[in-house]
């Protein structure tokens, strides 16, 4: 079977980012999503350290860091972005006005619960950042991540075992072999990367799976 | 004449107390008023309760007071990144409480408290862990948790510019926490790279205005902080 890379996620994550969109990617892998943008649409990105309009990371020589994303990297600021403080920033997101933010997670629930900030380990340091204010507020909430853990375990699960982030708030799901449209009804194929059945798809990941992919 | 310029950082902090809860702006590197809190570690109040998205790392700043037992509380989104080994230790040995904030509830926190309300009902963290035993009520067909304001004895804030008034500028996305911290302390202190006259910051771009500050301290930011 053929796995996607990141980079082929995140070029598939962008695909799906419309013209005009405003758009939140989290830290790590999300943010390679913005590397893969189709330059004739006009999107704008958000960091939650209150920027609109960021941009690719500068030459060295142009460095500044008060001018860095939500992972501490130093950005740039396109032609018509601005900077807010936290309270308007904050309101982007629990407001409804992000479009669409693009995250990373531990696991997701068939009906789109998301954990993705604590593993409840005894003796973890929990931190949770801006995701659970991301998980609640953006309109839509993309999840791209590996569909397997390490050890072969399934990170799409009936209900997850780790702690919450947010409630039934993802709507699709990003994988190295699938695509997965998630709400109340339940997980949706929508797309199969490398070749794979659907019902090799749901013996990899023990969860009951509908097809709508295209016929 | 009303004039808040105070002429060192040390002058600026001599009030601050034993047991004062202390906001401190700043995400990463940017907005963290490096040299007021450097005067704070000098200052050597103790007891104290910390509010700010991050608990300090390195060897400098909220990690040295934590180095020295000086925090007895931390109220935060984020405690864990690099090298935040001080907070860690302090941790884990149950000397220091952390009480977890989303990001997002710690900003409309502060700003319920500077904007004087009672309470607000968030949407954030509804089911999860961080809002177990809280509060929570539906209102149109939406789950909501209540929380309540955060307000502070003292705000150190990093601004750009300011004037003898208290209105200040920021620069970029140092801007951060800055304007609703300033709202939320009783006394808020800013360190600013310039103190200008009266009048020379255009009344249209002032982002935060002067009846929210206290004090003012022109300080030279490490060059550090603004690569050329």
């Amino acid at each position: 079977m053929q796995r996607m890379t990141r980079e082929q996620m995140a070029a598939r994550v962008a695909q799906d980012i419309p013209e005009g969109a405003y758009v939140n990617l989290g830290i790590g892998v999300p943010t390679l999503v913005a590397n893969f943008l189709p330059a004739d649409r006009e999107i704008v990105l958000q960091s939650e350290n209150g920027i609109l309009g960021m941009g690719p990371a500068p030459a060295e020589a142009e460095t500044d860091w008060d001018l860095i994303n939500a992972g501490k990297q130093p950005v740039t600021l396109l032609a018509g972005g601005a900077f807010f403080h936290h309270g308007d920033s904050f309101a982007m997101m629990r407001g409804s006005h992000i479009d669409i933010c693009v995250l990373g997670a531990f696991q997701v629930s068939v009906t789109g619960d998301l954990a993705n900030w604590h593993t409840g380990a005894p003796g973890a340091i929990p931190a949770v950042g801006g995701a659970m204010d991301l998980a609640v507020g953006a309109k839509q909430v993309f999840v791209m991540m590996d569909l397997m853990t390490k050890t072969g375990e399934s990170k799409l699960v009936p209900i997850c075992s780790y702690p919450l982030t947010g409630i039934g708030c993802v709507t699709r799901l990003y994988t190295d072999v699938a695509i997965f449209e998630l709400g109340p009804q339940g997980a949706d194929v929508i797309e199969m990367h490398g070749g794979l059945s659907l019902a090799e798809l749901e013996a990899m990941t023990g969860v009951p799976l509908r097809s709508r992919l295209p016929a | 004449m009303i004039d808040k310029r105070y002429e060192s950082a040390r002058e600026a902090l001599h009030d601050v107390f034993d047991g004062a809860s202390i906001m401190i702006s700043g995400f990463g590197d940017a907005g963290v008023p490096h040299e007021l809190v450097d005067a704070l570690v000098d200052q050597g109040a103790t007891d104290l309760t910390v509010i700010s998205n991050n608990a300090g790392g390195g060897e400098i700043g909220i990690a040295a007071l934590m180095k020295m037992k000086r925090v007895r509380k931390v109220i935060c989104s984020f405690p864990r990144m690099a090298a935040s080994h001080h907070f860690e230790e302090r941790y884990r040995a149950g000397e220091v409480e952390l009480e977890l904030v989303p990001q997002g509830n710690l900003a409309c926190r502060i700003q319920a408290a500077g904007a004087g309300l009672g309470a607000v009902f968030t949407p954030t963290g509804y089911g999860t862990l961080l809002s177990e035993g809280k509060e929570t009520r539906e209102i149109d067909g939406r789950m909501y948790v209540l929380e309540y304001p955060i307000k502070a004895d003292f705000a150190l804030i990093k601004g750009l510019a300011g004037d003898r008034w208290g209105n200040l500028i920021y620069r970029k996305a140092a801007r951060n926490f800055g304007p609703i911290m300033a709202m939320a302390a009783a006394t808020t202190i800013a360190q600013v790279s310039d103190i200008v006259e009266l009048g020379h910051l255009d009344p249209e771009a002032i982002v935060t205005p002067g009846i929210f500050v206290k004090r003012v301290v022109r300080l030279t930011p490490a060059a550090s902080a603004i690569s050329a």
